[in-house]
């Protein structure tokens, strides 16, 4: 699978707070309109400008904080194809996976500029940043978290395997 | 290679000796989920089309972030929560008045211990790593998945070999140990790892701190919190009606860092915001006089009876600022309960607080305390995130109980000794 989209930057810690914060979680049984919120906390705008196939880029230990797995989803939900980051919290991690939303660790994150087109080959692990003519290796995902991400969720991934193959 | 006990505990679930960095899928004890996360979790399970869970026993539902009912959706989602459990014969579904704040109330009633392996929606899972289980936050997708198949898949982690020495000085508990330890780990320096307690000084720290240890280990991003199972967690266990043999890690583990801890060189520390892991000693912090709007004392992390009677030592006989308010929620009908007969509600409303019934509800801007724009709090909750507990432009402080209490009466962020 290839993904390619232009990028929107986030600085480091971004937390689950920042993607979803709490005082919307009367809006939590209606995820669409909560992900007109999505990011609010680190950039106001991000919500109403993002459109889809866009990839996010991000420093370290990007969704750390709640296990509330309405962060990945709104983030997917607003259209949002993948995130990169120099590295990502781990329960966000489990449950982009579990949704179908690819991540993606690059050292090199602060290398890509806001703007800058990317193309991502998930199975052989390779960013190419074609604005600015560079090209990133990362270690793929094991095949099972392949294959949730290709299936779009565990959920889908469950239906059609009948059972975790690890 | 001798193993640590995260590889002793996966490894007699597996019935191989895992290695650091192997996929394992396992059977777990517990799946835990809250009024946030149990709803979508629901909806996952029922659209594959399953009509029974794998194992009712092995499902507990603890309705308590927004609860009692903050508004209808609310009240929708508990509703939804209820439904569920009756459908499928779930027992350990705890509604109101019987509840308590999940991760006070699981160890308390007994129904995670030692070497279980436990999965929640909810980050604060690692509390029960205090008793020696293999417990970790994961999402609600992850507990659908048990719902369906009564598994989870873990990578075995790697292990950070916490060694504690001395004990704590007046004044100095749990909360300020973590708050410590995070600063030098940082928000994510124990991140995908397992923060494992030994060492002389474990034997100082009392349960109720073993709890907020374990608590915190996720605020540095850490996938558990273990202690090891000694005579205290026995004899914890035992008042349970539960039977545990000691587990410790063996002598030649492999960690992959060690970090060295002497109590006695703690004193009390205070979270800035906006990290966890921004915390300074009180000596310091008392000087800058940080005014403060509310306090909150209770949660996950500092809601139980050894939390609450710290409060109380230093709010007896006294009145708090007129300039602050506070809130006092203990975690669960037990500690509720408690609390009551040893006289300590007497003190808090003489010392004109309010005393709520336990809820989540202020630690994450959900409800019963909610900051105004430019409003202070200093709570004994476990984040201090932007927009946390309220407003955008609202501030939160991370301090221990007895902090809390003393700055409390003073109206800014008070050392306890010079009350």
């Amino acid at each position: 699978m290839i993904l390619k989209g232009k990028v929107w930057k986030f600085g480091d810690d971004i937390s689950t707070d920042h993607i979803a914060p709490g005082r919307y979680f009367h809006l939590r049984t209606n995820l669409p309109e909560l992900a007109k919120h999505v990011l609010e906390d680190a950039r106001e705008d991000f919500a109403s400008k993002v459109e889809k196939g866009d990839i996010i880029v991000a420093g370290r230990n990007f969704g750390l904080g709640s296990s509330r797995e309405h962060a990945p989803r709104i983030i997917k939900l607003a259209g949002v194809a993948a995130i990169i980051a120099k590295s990502f919290a781990r329960i966000f991690y489990r449950n982009a996976v579990n949704i179908g939303l690819p991540l993606i660790e690059i050292k090199e994150a602060d290398e890509i500029d806001e703007g800058d087109v990317l193309e991502i080959d998930l199975a052989n692990g390779i960013v190419k940043n074609t604005t600015k003519g560079k090209e990133y290796k990362f270690v793929p995902m094991p095949k099972f978290m392949l294959d949730v991400i290709n299936e779009g969720g565990i959920e889908n991934y469950i239906s059609k395997y009948g059972d975790y193959k690890i | 290679m001798g193993m640590t006990i995260t590889e002793k505990i996966l490894s007699e679930k597996t019935g191989h000796k895992v290695r650091v960095g192997e996929y394992i899928l396992i059977e777990v004890d517990i799946a835990l989920a809250n009024d946030i996360t149990a709803p979508l979790a629901i909806d996952e399970f029922y659209k594959t089309g399953i009509k029974k869970v794998y194992n009712p026993e092995q499902i507990v539902l603890v309705p308590d972030h927004f609860v009692p009912n903050k508004d209808i959706l609310s009240a929708m989602q508990v509703k939804k929560i209820r439904k569920f459990a009756k459908e499928q014969n779930i027992e350990k579904f705890f509604e109101l008045g019987r509840m308590g704040i999940e991760h006070v109330l699981l160890p308390e009633q007994g129904i995670v211990k030692s070497r279980d392996i436990v999965v929640g929606a909810d980050s604060h899972t690692c509390t029960y790593g205090a008793l020696g289980a293999f417990s970790t936050g994961v999402g609600s997708t992850d507990i659908a998945g048990v719902y369906m198949m009564g598994k989870a898949w873990f990578k075995v982690p790697e292990v950070i070999d916490v060694y504690i020495k001395g004990n704590f000085r007046k004044y100095v508990s749990g909360k300020d140990f973590i708050l410590k330890l995070i600063s030098i780990l940082g928000v994510s320096g124990a991140n995908y790892k397992v923060l494992e307690f030994r060492g002389p000084g474990i034997e100082n720290i009392s349960m109720d701190s073993r709890f907020t240890i374990s608590n915190m280990a996720i605020e540095a991003g850490g996938k558990a919190g273990i202690f090891p199972v000694d005579d205290l967690t026995i004899e914890y266990e035992r008042e349970r009606g539960i039977k545990v043999e000691k587990l410790t890690a063996d002598e030649d583990a492999s960690y992959m860092r060690r970090i060295e801890f002497d109590l006695n060189e703690l004193e009390p520390q205070v979270a800035f915001p906006f990290l966890p892991s921004n915390s300074k000693g009180i000596s310091e912090t008392e000087k800058e006089k940080i005014k403060i709007d509310q306090i909150v004392i209770g949660s996950c992390t500092n809601g139980r009876m050894e939390d609450l009677r710290a409060a109380a030592m230093i709010l007896k006989g006294k009145k708090i600022s007129r300039n602050v308010r506070c809130i006092i929620i203990p975690g669960s009908q037990q500690v509720y309960k408690n609390a009551i007969r040893e006289g300590l509600f007497d003190i808090f409303v003489n010392a004109e607080c309010a005393v709520s019934t336990p809820t989540c509800g202020p630690c994450l801007g959900g409800h019963m305390g909610v900051l105004a724009e430019g409003e202070v709090a200093l709570s004994t909750t476990n984040r201090n995130f932007v927009g946390r507990m309220g407003h955008v432009k609202s501030k939160v402080y991370l301090s221990s109980p007895v902090v809390a209490a003393a700055s409390a009466i003073k109206g800014y962020i008070a050392n306890p000794e010079n009350l």
